[in-house]
């Protein structure tokens, strides 16, 4: 077998496998009536947190081609992106059915009311656009430069992400800062590249 | 006699059929006449020895029971009131405390009464208890996260005992404690919240008849995650205000700090009286969600609309004539 078919016949159904696994998990919880005493919270918790989780996954792509120089990795980016917006999307939809069934001026209000839910639905409609425009006609179509430059949106909906995480919570609490911190870590390492390109430009001029 | 050593005789508190199970009997009963007698059997057998605790003797009704409130207000399952628990001392998520309380010990407790009054001292649980009739009280529970409950919850009026201890008349507050034990208490690891967790009343609010000192629920002794061996319940404020695992109670003259408020005061006052006019700064506090409650046809509870004071407004607006609410909440 092939490199290049080892990756579209075993990787990439492994990483299918692994991302559906979450929402095998709740849909198991689901039948067996497991989802404690306030089932619209627990879906609403469960789902957020695998969003957030499949979407630093997607981010650690290209951190991991830096650091490893293994570029074939790209071809997971794609996959695990629309995996991290597939969660995101039952998130939502929990929290619209489930938490406030359908009760759509008490989503607004929320929406323009608390700054956790606006962020929230900032990285929605960001994460939206990135879903409408992932397959590769849309790159032909809005043109290289342009496609990249509205890709870059994913840093800021990871933002919106991860300070929307640390506001729910209360008190001072560890795991939404490590989920922060991980994504600083991730951003960060994009900034090698960049700075060692610029220095290049520098010395050519 | 309150606290029994358990003898041989005795019938093993995992014996004893679960509560939830036993308050349904009559579902179990229609539905054995349906099928067989022998199908009947099973569900009595079942039993979770970490649910079941001691049953408490003696207690007396009052006039807080479930036929007192709504006719939507039916009494939460006992395996919901056990299992879904704000309880940071023992972790931040809500199945924690009954997952990492199981081994908590509470006797034997000791009390320390202190501050401004006649009687101050270290009371152990049974002396703090004893003299008191045990009551029942089946209250609404209102958690500042827009969740409800209805607790069947026994205890005795704070306001009892505070006539015992005798507050001087210096005394214009009553301060509450948790107890600090990161060995026993792992979420006291972590910094969430200043420990030791601190509560505390006006004087008024305290001596309300409405205000209990629990020590049990649904006819038994408090489960460890739901604030063992004792807790306050002040059904007309959210449920942070009802402090667990209580170990020092102390009458002040100043407004004592409590834990939610110096964490975060924007959001948490002292008073937080249940109120759905004034908004939480990250949620709504218009609507609740009983959890156990009607399902729609997603099989979800909707939210339903919060009362005023958690609707006991009768026995309790009269001590915030002229104050205002949105500033004192």
């Amino acid at each position: 077998m092939t490199p290049n078919n080892r990756i579209r016949w075993i990787a990439k159904p492994a990483v299918w496998v692994l991302c559906l696994a979450p929402l095998g998990v709740l849909v198991w919880r689901i039948v067996n009536q497991d989802l404690t005493a306030n089932p619209a919270e627990f879906m609403n918790r469960y789902l957020g947190e695998w969003a957030l989780r499949i979407l630093w996954l997607a981010l650690a792509v290209t951190p991991l081609r830096i650091i490893t120089s293994w570029n074939q990795a790209i071809r997971f980016r794609r996959l695990l992106g629309l995996f991290a917006f597939f969660y995101v999307t039952l998130h939502v939809s929990s929290y619209v059915v489930a938490d406030q069934c359908f009760d759509w001026l008490a989503i607004w209000n929320d929406i323009i009311k608390r700054t956790y839910i606006t962020l929230g639905m900032g990285a929605l409609v960001i994460l939206v656009a990135l879903a409408l425009t992932s397959w590769g006609a849309m790159v032909k179509r809005l043109g290289g430069k342009n496609w990249i430059r509205l890709h870059r949106g994913v840093y800021i909906a990871g933002v919106c992400a991860a300070i929307h995480f640390i506001m729910m919570r209360k008190g001072f609490q560890i795991e939404p800062l490590i989920y922060a911190g991980i994504l600083a870590a991730l951003l960060a390492t994009r900034l090698g590249p960049i700075l060692k390109k610029r220095q290049a430009q520098k010395l050519r001029t | 006699m309150l606290i029994q050593a358990r003898k041989k005789s005795d019938v093993l508190s995992s014996e004893i059929t679960l509560h939830s199970v036993f308050m349904r009997r009559r579902e179990f009963l229609r539905a054995a006449a349906a099928t067989s007698a022998a199908a009947a059997i099973g569900p009595f057998m079942l039993s979770d020895p970490a649910m079941a605790g001691m049953k408490l003797p003696n207690v007396q009704k009052t006039k807080w029971t479930r036929e007192s409130l709504g006719k939507d207000d039916d009494l939460t399952p006992l395996k919901d009131v056990t299992t879904y628990n704000n309880f940071y001392e023992f972790g931040t998520g809500k199945g924690d405390p009954a997952r990492k309380s199981k081994d908590f010990k509470t006797k034997p407790w000791t009390v320390v009464v202190d501050g401004e009054c006649d009687k101050p001292g270290r009371y152990s649980f049974e002396d703090l208890i004893k003299p008191h009739e045990l009551q029942e009280r089946v209250y609404r529970f209102r958690c500042v996260e827009a969740w409800s409950m209805v607790i069947p919850w026994v205890g005795v009026p704070l306001a009892d005992i505070i006539k015992r201890l005798g507050p001087t008349g210096n005394a214009k507050y009553v301060a509450f404690e948790t107890l600090v034990d990161p060995a026993q208490m792992p979420g006291q690891k972590y910094a969430i919240l200043k420990w030791p967790y601190r509560e505390g009343l006006r004087m008024d609010e305290a001596m309300n008849p409405l205000t209990l000192m629990a020590v049990g629920l649904y006819g038994e002794e408090l489960p460890n995650q739901n604030g063992a061996p004792i807790r306050l319940v002040t059904p007309w404020k959210y449920g942070f205000k009802s402090i667990k695992s209580i170990v020092r109670i102390s009458f002040t003259e100043k407004q004592p700090p409590t834990s939610w408020n110096m964490s975060a005061s924007r959001e948490y006052g002292f008073y937080s009286n249940v109120n759905p006019l004034v908004n939480h700064p990250r949620w709504s506090q218009a609507k609740e969600r009983r959890l156990g409650g009607p399902t729609n046809v997603f099989g979800f509870v909707p939210k339903r609309p919060t009362l005023m004071f958690n609707g006991y407004e009768e026995e309790v607006a009269a001590m915030y004539k002229g104050m205002n609410l949105a500033r004192n909440y």
